[in-house]
């Protein structure tokens, strides 16, 4: 598969030698500059209507998502039922944009959720990424086999932070290849990246390698999806857009628990690369807590009064 | 529907403004003796707000002398721990009362309640209990043997950090052992005579802090007070310029806090997202009215459009509005002549040939406003890349090698502050030593804290706020000649 | 018997290392304590003080960027220089100030002793003034004194070695640049330093040392907006010194103002060198 960029891109991913130029030669990042920024839109308030519109808006990018080893068709199919119908009291709640399950457990998904929502798989000996090319792109057409419709892959950390970014780049053209029809969502793991220059220079590396998301964390590393880290993503995918007219869509995933910071997402969403970003299509939370969170506050919007931990359903 | 920050404005209930106040003076509201008064309005809305007293020659005269015999009698005598415990008292009760303090600001400044919230009110808690710990510790300073408090300081303060300003000013004096008479700007008294509220609640001895408040006149009068021991001002330089003259020939010392027209210099290896940000950070905070506020932007031209670019698109999400919502970016232009001061300045820009813009920008009906605004294609020999604008008005110039750039950054009578953006070390530490700028913001701007000495060099004014340099400012030791 | 008949001595300016006569071409007579005839002086202008500043001016670059070890070694030599020369500045207060006896070495070992003091200062005073700055939160800030430029001083009246050389020490050893003038009626002292300053490793300009009458160059030296600062420590005239500070309030110079009294065999302190320097104080982000 081939890729075609712009001018300015063109020279990019022609070699080795040229990824490496190209991605060296993006801007830096300051850390306490991106941290302040951050901070700073998370003191945006946001109040009633566009409160309400917000939290549905949040539930509707909720991957909702079990990850666990202890994971069985059942706890699966108990996770569907609620991605289709969040809240059982209230018929208006929105259904999730996608389930978010290992491999193996995709058929299970599928047979709840119908075309209702999105399977997405995590793929590529997910969460480490330690296996063969061969392996991972295995991984990747079972999922695609059983009918997930989005492949969330790990990139190989160790090659990026060794400094191998065309194998990186190889990797996520090869598992891009055999998605076939299926969304590419490609998790940088930031945590182990370390620095927000690293979190820029995988944006890049992954959006020219044809990524359809890029995606924060697995959820097994701490810290996971931060807000500073959630800015230069969007950044990344702001100047994409600019330079090729493509959108990349981001997923922040892991650690976002509440409703609040939800919202504080949505804001740095909104002010970094626009509303055209505030759809499912384009930005996602993975998360498994977080649901519930919003479906409180929602009921709390909808009674008036506080909801409990006894109103949402645990699945 | 769309992503709308509803607005959210900050609760006026929280603040108890009287109809009138009088001047603070040996620990008591009074009436000034001439009982002259003039309105302050919320610039936001030109609702006034209260009434406030004008100091005259007698009421100088006794806040002087309410000072001088606090001096003598009491905040001079008394012991250091004694002292520092009074101004760790005052630092809680702002601590206790800044929300409400900032809605106060915010009515009668016109700055968004975010920055009274989360700049202005922080800073001013912690600089009294910085100061407040040194009262104990003079002789720790390094500033020369028996250092001791130099007598009354007048103290003369400008409308932009109204409280932030105050408390660069009473809390080092007050650590040092000195009284106070303070004038705060006309079109900003409310949170001066607030802070005489906390003095009173803190059981301050009588005669400690003063407050008069008035227009240039009083101010006049109170720094030719002989009086006065000390004199320390913030405000333009023509001002600072008519106090240096008043106070020659006496024994006053003086340290003036005056304008600038700093430079923010963004190389080609900058940051260039956060350097967006220390941009806007730079010239927008405070819609402008910063003395230190980076109005001239120097940008390497190999990024020039690019940096430009991302600026532009920034700006559109400026949000410029009711000071008092929680969301406002932008707030109220301070007073009408800042206003007319400030479209002055940006029409001889237009005529001068310099290219203007502004995002789309809805202003108010009511109150003073300006949008933010944008000049390209700016010379050295432009007035806005000259002359101090104290508004939302950003001159863009470029530049070829860090040479140039430095020439330009130091081609002003200002010396006040400096930004320079670069990923690089040794071209940072290289430039900071060539910036002829009291403060050098790297890879941030408009950073403040009370550890931090801030104050100019040239036409910016001389002695330092803040840190050790501001302590000096307010003590005299054995070892001392006769600086001004 | 024959007396030798002397060579006459006509002095001139001392301005960016050179030794110019006044552009007016005008001199004065220097009489010793007794009123007897020692020698023509330049009487300089505001033309010269105007030059002066200029030759200041050109050497503040390289000489506040010369290393503070560089500048302390500089300050040593001078005091070397001078060691070489006691007799003759011996000689010099013996005739201009009227000391007697021991009074006399002992102001000029106090003179090159103050040197010697300020010369370890160049490469300290950094250390004492600076500071780190423990801001709360993520950046690394500290603060280091500068020099302030150009300073014009006035060097006092009476005490004419010491004096001067305590006033124009504590200026230069920072990195600024200063224009001196010397005490009017008795400049010699500061006219034999010139030529220990000529001979030493001082950059041409970072001392000027002019003779003439403060009170008509200084008005223009006062409101020349190249200088920086003012020290008018010999100013005897009040009036004057006003005028001057007024003066100086039109480009917001630093002043010191005038002390006719001080007691130059007190021990010097770092008043003078705080006086002429700034502080620079800056910041940069602490992150990965």
């Amino acid at each position: 598969m081939t890729v075609t960029f712009p001018a300015a891109l063109a020279g990019a991913t022609t070699s080795a030698a040229s990824l490496r130029q190209f991605l060296h030669g993006l801007p830096g990042v300051d850390e306490v500059g991106a941290a302040a920024r951050a901070a700073s839109l998370g003191t945006r308030s946001v109040k009633a209507a566009s409160k309400s519109w917000a939290i549905d808006l949040a539930i509707r990018m909720v991957d909702l998502t079990t990850l666990e080893g202890m994971d069985s068709p059942g706890k699966v199919r108990a996770m569907c039922a609620k991605a289709l119908r969040p809240d059982p009291t209230d018929p208006s709640a929105p259904p999730v944009a996608a389930v978010c399950v290992y491999g193996d457990l995709v058929a299970a998904a599928r047979s709840v959720v119908g075309d209702s929502v999105h399977v997405a798989a995590v793929a590529t000996a997910f969460p480490s990424g330690r296996a063969s090319l061969a392996v991972k792109l295995l991984d990747t057409r079972d999922a695609v086999a059983a009918g997930a419709d989005e492949i969330d892959m790990v990139i190989d950390r160790g090659a990026f932070l060794s400094g191998e970014y065309q194998r990186v780049f190889d990797e996520i053209v090869a598992v891009k290849e055999v998605c076939g029809g299926a969304h590419l969502k490609v998790i940088l793991e930031t945590g182990e990246l370390r620095t927000l220059d690293n979190v820029r220079r995988a944006s890049w590396l992954a959006m020219l390698a044809g990524a359809d998301f890029i995606k924060t964390s697995t959820g097994k590393v701490v810290p996971a999806a931060t807000p500073p880290v959630a800015l230069v993503m969007l950044e990344a995918v702001r100047d994409f857009e600019a330079l090729t007219g493509r959108l990349i869509g981001v997923k922040a995933a892991g650690g976002i628990r509440t409703s609040k910071d939800a919202i504080k997402y949505l804001v740095i969403v909104n002010e970094t690369v626009g509303d055209r970003w505030l759809t499912p299509d384009l930005f996602r939370f993975g998360a498994s807590t977080l649901l519930n969170d919003l479906l409180q506050q929602r009921q709390r919007m909808a009674s008036g009064h506080y909801s409990g931990p006894d109103y949402v359903t645990i699945d | 529907m769309t992503f709308e920050y509803a607005p959210a404005p900050e609760s006026r209930a929280v603040v108890d403004i009287a109809s009138s106040y009088g001047l603070f003076i040996n620990g008591e509201f009074t009436s000034p003796v001439d009982g002259g008064s003039f309105k302050t309005v919320n610039p936001a809305t030109e609702e006034v707000l209260s009434e406030i007293a004008i100091a005259g020659q007698a009421d100088v005269d006794a806040a002087v002398s309410a000072a001088r015999r606090a001096h003598s009698q009491a905040w001079g005598l008394m012991a250091g721990r004694d002292r520092a415990k009074y101004l760790f008292r005052i630092a809680r009760l702002i601590q206790e009362r800044s929300r409400e303090l900032a809605v106060l600001e915010t009515l009668d400044n016109g700055k968004p309640i975010r920055e009274s919230r989360d700049v202005d009110l922080p800073l001013v808690a912690a600089h009294f209990f910085y100061y407040a710990g040194w009262a104990d510790k003079l002789e720790h300073a390094g500033l020369g043997s028996n250092p001791r408090s130099i007598g009354v300081a007048a103290q003369v303060i400008p409308w932009n950090f109204p409280l932030l300003m105050l408390a660069w000013k009473i809390a080092p004096a007050l650590a040092a052992g000195n009284t106070v008479v303070l004038k705060p700007a006309e079109t900003t008294s409310l949170t001066a005579l607030a802070f005489a509220d906390i003095c009173q609640q803190a059981d301050l001895p009588p005669g400690v802090v003063n407050i008069i408040t008035g227009a240039g006149d009083t101010g006049r009068m109170l720094v030719e007070h002989p009086g006065v021991d000390k004199v320390a001002f913030t405000g333009s330089t023509e001002v600072g310029k008519s106090i240096q003259r008043a106070v020659a020939g006496t024994n006053k010392r003086l340290t003036l806090e005056l304008g600038g027209k700093a430079a923010n210099i963004v190389f080609d290896d900058a940051p260039i997202d956060e350097a967006v940000e220390g941009i806007v950070n730079g010239i927008f905070f405070n819609q402008g009215h910063v003395c230190c506020a980076g109005s001239r932007l120097l940008i390497q031209e190999s990024v020039a459009e690019e940096v430009l670019d991302s600026l532009k698109r920034r700006l559109g999400t400026l949000r410029l509005g009711d000071p008092l919502d929680k969301n406002t970016d932008i707030g109220a232009i301070n007073s009408a002549e800042q206003l007319a001061r400030i479209t002055e300045l940006v029409e001889s820009g237009e005529q001068e040939g310099a290219e203007r813009w502004s995002p789309e920008c809805t202003l108010p009906d009511r109150g003073y406003w300006f949008a933010p605004t944008i000049f390209t294609s700016v010379t050295q020999a432009h007035r806005i890349a000259r002359e101090e604008i104290f508004g939302p008005v950003l001159s863009v110039l470029t530049f070829r090698t860090p040479d140039e750039a430095i020439e330009k950054a130091n081609n002003t009578p200002f010396g006040l502050s400096a930004g320079i953006w670069t990923e690089k070390g040794s071209r940072i530490l290289w430039m900071a030593n060539r910036l002829r700028a009291g403060v050098v913001w790297a890879n941030t701007f408009n950073r403040f804290d009370p550890t931090s000495p801030f104050g100019g060099y040239k036409e910016s004014g001389f002695g330092r706020e803040g840190g050790i340099p501001g302590l000096a400012a307010y003590l005299q030791t054995d070892d001392e000649g006769q600086n001004s | 018997m024959n007396e030798r008949v002397e060579v006459r001595k006509t002095y001139k300016l001392f301005v960016g290392g050179a030794f110019p006569r006044s552009e007016s071409g005008r001199t004065y007579e220097v009489l010793d304590f007794e009123g007897d005839f020692l020698a023509n002086a330049a009487k300089a202008s505001r033309k010269d003080g105007r030059d002066a500043v200029l030759a200041a001016r050109k050497s503040f670059g390289a000489w506040s960027a010369a290393t503070a070890y560089n500048r302390g070694q500089v300050l040593y030599r001078i005091a070397e220089v001078m060691e070489g020369r006691r007799d003759q500045f011996i000689a010099d207060i013996a005739s201009a100030e009227g000391v007697v006896g021991l009074d006399a070495p002992r102001i000029v070992d106090a003179a090159i002793d103050r040197w010697v003091w300020y010369a370890g200062w160049a490469d300290k005073v950094a250390q004492v003034l600076g500071t780190t700055n423990p801001v709360a939160g993520p950046y690394f800030n500290f603060s280091i004194p500068e020099p302030t430029g150009v300073v014009v001083a006035v060097a006092p009246q009476a005490s004419s070695l010491l004096g001067l050389v305590s006033v124009i020490a504590p200026i230069i050893v920072t990195g600024n640049a200063c224009v001196v003038i010397a005490s009017t009626e008795r400049p010699l002292p500061a006219i034999t330093l010139t030529e220990v300053l000529a001979t030493s490793d001082v950059i041409g300009g970072v001392i000027n040392v002019l003779t003439g009458d403060p009170a008509e160059i200084m008005p223009w030296l006062a409101s020349h907006a190249d200088v920086n600062a003012l020290d008018l420590t010999g100013i005897t005239d009040p009036a004057l010194a006003t005028e001057l500070e007024i003066a100086a309030a039109d480009t917001v110079k630093r002043v010191r103002r005038a002390a006719p009294d001080e007691d130059w065999h007190e021990p010097a302190t770092l008043s003078r060198i705080r006086g002429f320097v700034e502080t620079k104080t800056v910041w940069h982000p602490l992150g990965v």
